[in-house]
């Protein structure tokens, strides 16, 4: 089984939850910006949470499908069609044979998930399948998807058959609530904690930062967020040594204007580090279109890990409620 | 070797990875500490550990606080589950200079078009390029951590004789393999990138390895040889390689 590339869209890339146990080498994480829609494309399909999926930013991809198959379109919505008419989202789905599915351009969110039952079959690197563009590794052929490129679908297992039979006698009438876990607005408010380098900036642009809206730049990717607003200063020059950076660690450079580091982040960094956004609201950032404005506010690690705790618990009763509904 | 206790400062760095301190600035002596806690974390992992990052005087380590609060017992956060796992393994620490790192030679092309700011470094401390090669080539350095890009190694070490600034304009794009200069800093590219380092030199050899495991040519703790080659040589490694 095949889905052919009619179009590739803005920037469609093969993306699963990212390459982890190599960063100690330099090799970056990648991965989905938005894991939650990313884990929930892949459940709808029976796959796991794990699969690699297309990500598809702004302006969406067009596809075409060799044989009937299984897919789940999550994230942001795009206007996506198949053969002309609305496709459903954040449900399975069962594509005919010849269809195509085309997305267009984004109306809310920024990425989409199309996830395929039985999963992209791509060999793995280095244990994941994501694409790592600049080092040209992983994902289809280390690249962004082109036109004419044909991606190989694997074998669906048992779930995906029974949501297939279920699907083929219109049986399935549910989709599943991704609100509390996702938000969409464009102008947000994001979480975060203290950076590590927090006290090494002025009273004034400690308040600055988690009192004045910030907009995302057009200069922003998957690698980071450049934000535009007030400029945050240091109270008296220091040197960082680099270190170890995560996905939602929030940068101050020279200039004094914030990055926020993303999925396609170095591993390291040197610069002063403000703060960092929770792990629960990097989906939602993730969602953002560019010049949006953002909000930050402070909470503490106890609140994080519990707010995080909590969408953990989230997933896994929408994966029970899927299976309860697959088997009775 | 008696144990003693070593005072360590662990900061959150958000909700699911921290950073544990071990000392402060470019010290072989502490790098020793970052070498041992990692040999340590490798080999005595914590469920929910996903991975950790070494770097001059810190490790970074990343870890699913699901996972640490489902598989460790106590009602207090994962972060501070996770602190007393890592101080545990801090106190096993031991300094142990017996053992001796692995030394890379890395053969080096300097100058020509391999090395094209070898002239102007040159210049800058009013000596010849043969005396830039030299005391390059002639003294060994430490990788004390990768990042940056993949298997890009962030060496100390070098002669500081030989420093020299940035340049003023970042090139676009320098080759992989380019030996470069940076303030007290000696690097090598492992993809191309754009940099504004001093290019001295390239190396035939390759740094990133995706196909490999490590898929790094060098580790943290390595020490480095330069040895000088000539562009026939160059490209007889290439050739070789291919």
């Amino acid at each position: 089984m095949s889905v052919k590339v009619l179009h590739p869209g803005l920037l469609t890339t093969i993306q699963d939850l990212g390459r982890y146990g190599s960063q100690k080498y330099g090799v970056i994480v990648s991965g989905a910006m938005d894991s939650y829609s990313l884990r929930l494309a892949n459940l709808l399909v029976g796959n796991d949470e794990n699969e690699g999926t297309l990500e598809t930013t702004l302006y969406g991809t067009t596809l075409q499908f060799e044989e009937d198959t299984l897919i789940a379109i999550t994230g942001g919505d795009f206007l996506a069609t198949i053969d002309g008419i609305i496709a459903p989202l954040w449900r399975p789905v069962l594509i005919k044979k010849e269809s195509i599915l085309k997305f267009n351009s984004a109306i809310k969110g920024s990425r989409a998930y199309i996830a395929f039952a039985g999963g992209i079959d791509i060999p793995k690197i280095m244990g994941s399948k994501s694409t790592y563009i600049r080092a040209n590794i992983g994902g289809f052929e280390g690249r962004a998807l082109q036109k004419g490129d044909t991606l190989p679908i694997g074998e669906a297992n048992s779930v995906s058959k029974e949501l297939v039979r279920q699907l083929d006698e219109n049986n399935i009438t549910w989709s599943i609530n991704f609100n509390e876990l996702v938000n969409f607005n464009q102008n947000k408010t994001i979480r975060v904690l203290k950076g590590t380098e927090f006290h090494r900036f002025d009273k004034e642009s400690q308040s600055t930062f988690l009192e004045k809206p910030y907009s995302i730049t057009v200069q922003s990717d998957r690698m980071g967020y450049r934000l535009e607003g007030p400029p945050i200063s240091l109270s008296e020059d220091f040197e960082l040594l680099s270190e170890g950076v995560t996905f939602g660690t929030i940068q101050i450079p020279p200039s004094g204007k914030p990055i926020v580091l993303m999925a396609d982040r170095q591993t390291t960094g040197g610069y002063p580090k403000i703060a960092q956004v929770i792990s629960a609201d990097l989906p939602s950032l993730a969602q953002i279109q560019p010049t949006a404005t953002i909000n930050f506010k402070e909470v503490t690690l106890e609140e994080a890990e519990k707010i995080l705790l909590k969408n953990e618990q989230l997933i896994n009763k929408i994966k029970t409620a899927i299976h309860y509904k697959v088997f009775n | 070797m008696p144990i003693q206790h070593i005072e360590t400062n662990i900061k959150p760095l958000g909700d699911s990875a921290l950073i544990v301190q071990l000392g402060e600035g470019i010290d072989p002596t502490i790098h020793e500490k970052v070498k041992n806690l990692s040999a340590l974390l490798t080999n005595h992992p914590f469920e929910g550990l996903i991975e950790f990052v070494p770097a001059y005087n810190n490790i970074t380590v990343y870890y699913n606080p699901y996972t640490v609060h489902s598989s460790i017992k106590g009602t207090v956060t994962a972060f501070e589950k996770v602190c007393t796992r890592i101080d545990h393994l801090v106190q096993q620490i031991k300094i142990d200079n017996s053992n001796s790192p692995r030394l890379v030679s890395i053969p080096v092309c300097y100058g020509g078009e391999f090395g094209p700011d070898l002239e102007f470094v040159a210049a800058y401390h009013n000596m010849t390029q043969e005396d830039v090669i030299r005391i390059h080539s002639e003294s060994d350095c430490l990788v004390y951590m990768l990042g940056f890009a993949p298997g890009f190694p962030f060496m100390g070490g070098m002669d500081p004789r030989i420093a020299t600034p940035r340049k003023e304009t970042p090139r676009l794009s320098i080759k992989p393999g380019s030996v470069g200069i940076a303030g007290k800093q000696t690097g090598i590219y492992s993809l191309e990138t754009p940099g504004g380092w001093q290019i001295i030199g390239r190396t035939p050899q390759n740094l990133f390895l995706p196909q490999m495991s490590p898929p790094s040519l060098l580790q943290a703790g390595d020490r480095i040889r330069f040895v000088p080659i000539s562009p026939s040589e160059y490209l007889d490694y290439k050739e070789m390689k291919l």
